[in-house]
């Protein structure tokens, strides 16, 4: 059964002529890593913040249409029930972070939930593990990198056990390093526990290769659905302003100038040269 | 012309964000600064506006030293784009956030309605006119902050993060403007961590770590060193990390652009072809 399932979603937001998603209908399996992208205004966020209801609760506006997420209807129920199932990490975790220690900012969502304290404790712990700060558990967030930050803000939602977590451009604010860093504990989250995993991004450069499955949008419609080498390979994904990985831009101008290179479209620099290699030195 | 002297910065809570940056922005340069978070760029950034002034050393606009003029007389010379556009914005529509600055430095009611025209063209903003910028998404509202500086045409721009939240067109256009900037022979200074952007642009790289300029050079001798560009936290743009792994056939390593990319290894495969 999908975790998340829409039909016909059509969301305005209060004081606006258009809609700014229109009759999305889509899927999403449980332990999928999903990649949504599009154009800048395509609706990609607002989408994502009909997930955990933040759309209408917190928005309000008008939504139309049917929306599932793990097996609830997020427009009937209160946002911190969702948040329970559905976490939420923004682009600037600055915006995110408030508490004095970065163990009392992970186990803020704990503690409004009245969890006990045992237990608080031991998924604080588990938590700032997964995400690998452990070892910093007791500084102040404030005075960490920007990539420890986003660990926190990461760390605070994996607490709560959620079985999906939706990254709004979660690296940003990151530089390159701590931006891969942070892809990875998010890849590996995926992996090793299964948690299902929404993220919203344009640099597909460095996000393709981790995804099953990619969303695109324009203009609030879904206009591609499926998997990324799929999707990756046909030329209209440029034409609408999604930036394809540069080894697959490379891969799709060597393949039409008749270099026969498979047609496995490589989503990364090590299976683009892995591939180049292979042809070029037999050739 | 910028020109930063020895410069430390000292906030007040003790932190020393720059310690001993020296730098000259010349008329006409294209200047990124990229470097790890922390690293003290945003800190170097806001000197050059007199937003913050120097703790030591002297950083000079034109010639004149930042602590002897105002940030009003500077802004008209340097217009800044902060990281965060909602930092910026504040009025009822797009038009009058354009508006604003241009009224406050006396433009003719001519030349602002021109001027908003031309700079919400240019950004792709023409439908959101009307529209207030806080009901437009992330990208969206970054490019009104933009257009809002751009419309008073100051002689440097500098843009902190200008391609957070950008797709690929809007990316692509933000390159072909600031190389029109160029052309015309103003300056532009951003500050990134976006590295297939900077090996689109190859624009002059400057690398910061723990408030010091670790490397100041040409980008592409920068962005395709990995030793340089790892004590700075950046990574090597896909194309240049793709040319890492064919060394075995013998081609160049600091490629960085896509279609040089195709020229190259066509080349070498019509070459192979033909033996």
């Amino acid at each position: 059964m999908a975790i998340i399932e829409t039909k016909n979603l059509t969301y305005i937001y209060p004081g606006v002529a258009n809609p700014s998603i229109k009759d999305v209908s889509i899927k999403v399996e449980r332990g999928e890593f999903v990649l949504i992208t599009g154009p800048s205004g395509c609706g990609k966020t607002t989408l994502c913040r009909c997930f955990n209801g933040l759309i209408p609760h917190f928005y309000q506006g008008e939504l139309k249409g049917e929306i599932t997420v793990v097996g609830m209807d997020p427009t009937k129920y209160h946002t911190h029930e969702m948040a329970k199932r559905v976490g939420m990490v923004f682009q600037n975790p600055e915006n995110q972070l408030f508490a004095l220690t970065i163990e009392k900012d992970v186990a803020f969502g704990l503690e409004n939930l009245g969890v006990p304290r045992e237990e608080i404790r031991k998924r604080v712990d588990w938590a700032l593990m997964q995400t690998g700060i452990y070892d910093l558990r007791e500084r102040s967030p404030h005075e960490v990198s920007g990539g420890q930050q986003q660990r926190v803000a990461i760390a605070a939602v994996l607490a709560m056990k959620p079985e999906i977590i939706v990254l709004d451009e979660p690296t940003s604010f990151l530089d390159p390093l701590s931006a891969e860093k942070i892809f990875e504990v998010i890849h590996e989250l995926n992996k090793k526990l299964g948690i299902t995993v929404v993220l919203v991004e344009h640099r597909l450069d460095l996000t393709a290769r981790y995804a099953d499955h990619i969303i695109i949008m324009d203009e609030g419609r879904v206009r591609f659905d499926g998997s990324p080498r799929e999707i990756l390979s046909t030329e209209e994904t440029r034409l609408i302003g999604v930036g394809i990985p540069k080894a697959t831009l490379l891969y799709q101008l060597l393949k039409k100038e008749g270099i026969k290179l498979g047609n496995s479209t490589p989503l990364s620099s090590e299976e683009l040269a892995a591939l180049l290699l292979e042809v070029l030195k037999s050739a | 012309m910028i020109e930063v002297e020895k410069v430390h910065f000292i906030y007040p809570n003790g932190i020393e964000a720059l310690n001993g940056v020296s730098l000259t922005i010349r008329d006409g340069d294209f200047v990124a600064i990229m470097g790890q978070n922390g690293a003290g760029k945003t800190t170097l950034i806001k000197h050059f506006n007199g937003l913050l002034k120097p703790t030591k050393g002297v950083v000079r606009v034109n010639g004149v030293e930042t602590t002897k003029t105002s940030v009003a007389a500077l802004a008209r010379n340097v217009g800044f784009v902060f990281q965060n556009p909602d930092h910026q914005l504040f009025s009822e529509t797009v038009e009058e956030e354009i508006a604003f600055a241009l009224k406050n430095f006396g433009f003719d009611t001519e030349v602002i309605e021109k001027r908003i025209s031309w700079a919400l063209n240019l950004l792709g903003l023409e439908q959101y006119r009307k529209t207030s910028p806080f009901l437009l998404s992330g990208g969206e509202r970054k490019r009104v902050a933009l257009a809002s500086v751009l419309a008073w045409d100051p002689q440097t721009l500098v843009l902190d993060e200008p391609t957070i939240g950008q797709d690929y067109q809007q990316k692509e256009k933000l390159r072909q403007f600031i190389v029109q900037m160029q052309a015309q022979g103003k300056t532009v200074v951003i500050v990134t961590h976006d590295v297939e952007f900077v090996a689109e642009c190859n624009p002059r790289v400057v690398l910061m770590k723990d408030g010091k300029i670790v490397a100041d050079g040409e980008g592409r001798a920068i962005l395709t060193d990995p030793e340089v560009l790892a004590q700075s936290s950046v990574v090597l743009p896909q194309i240049t990390q793709v040319f890492m792994r064919l060394t075995p056939l013998g081609l160049p390593r600091n490629v960085l652009d896509v279609y040089e990319a195709k020229e190259i290894l066509l080349k070498h495969w019509r070459r192979s072809e033909r033996k």
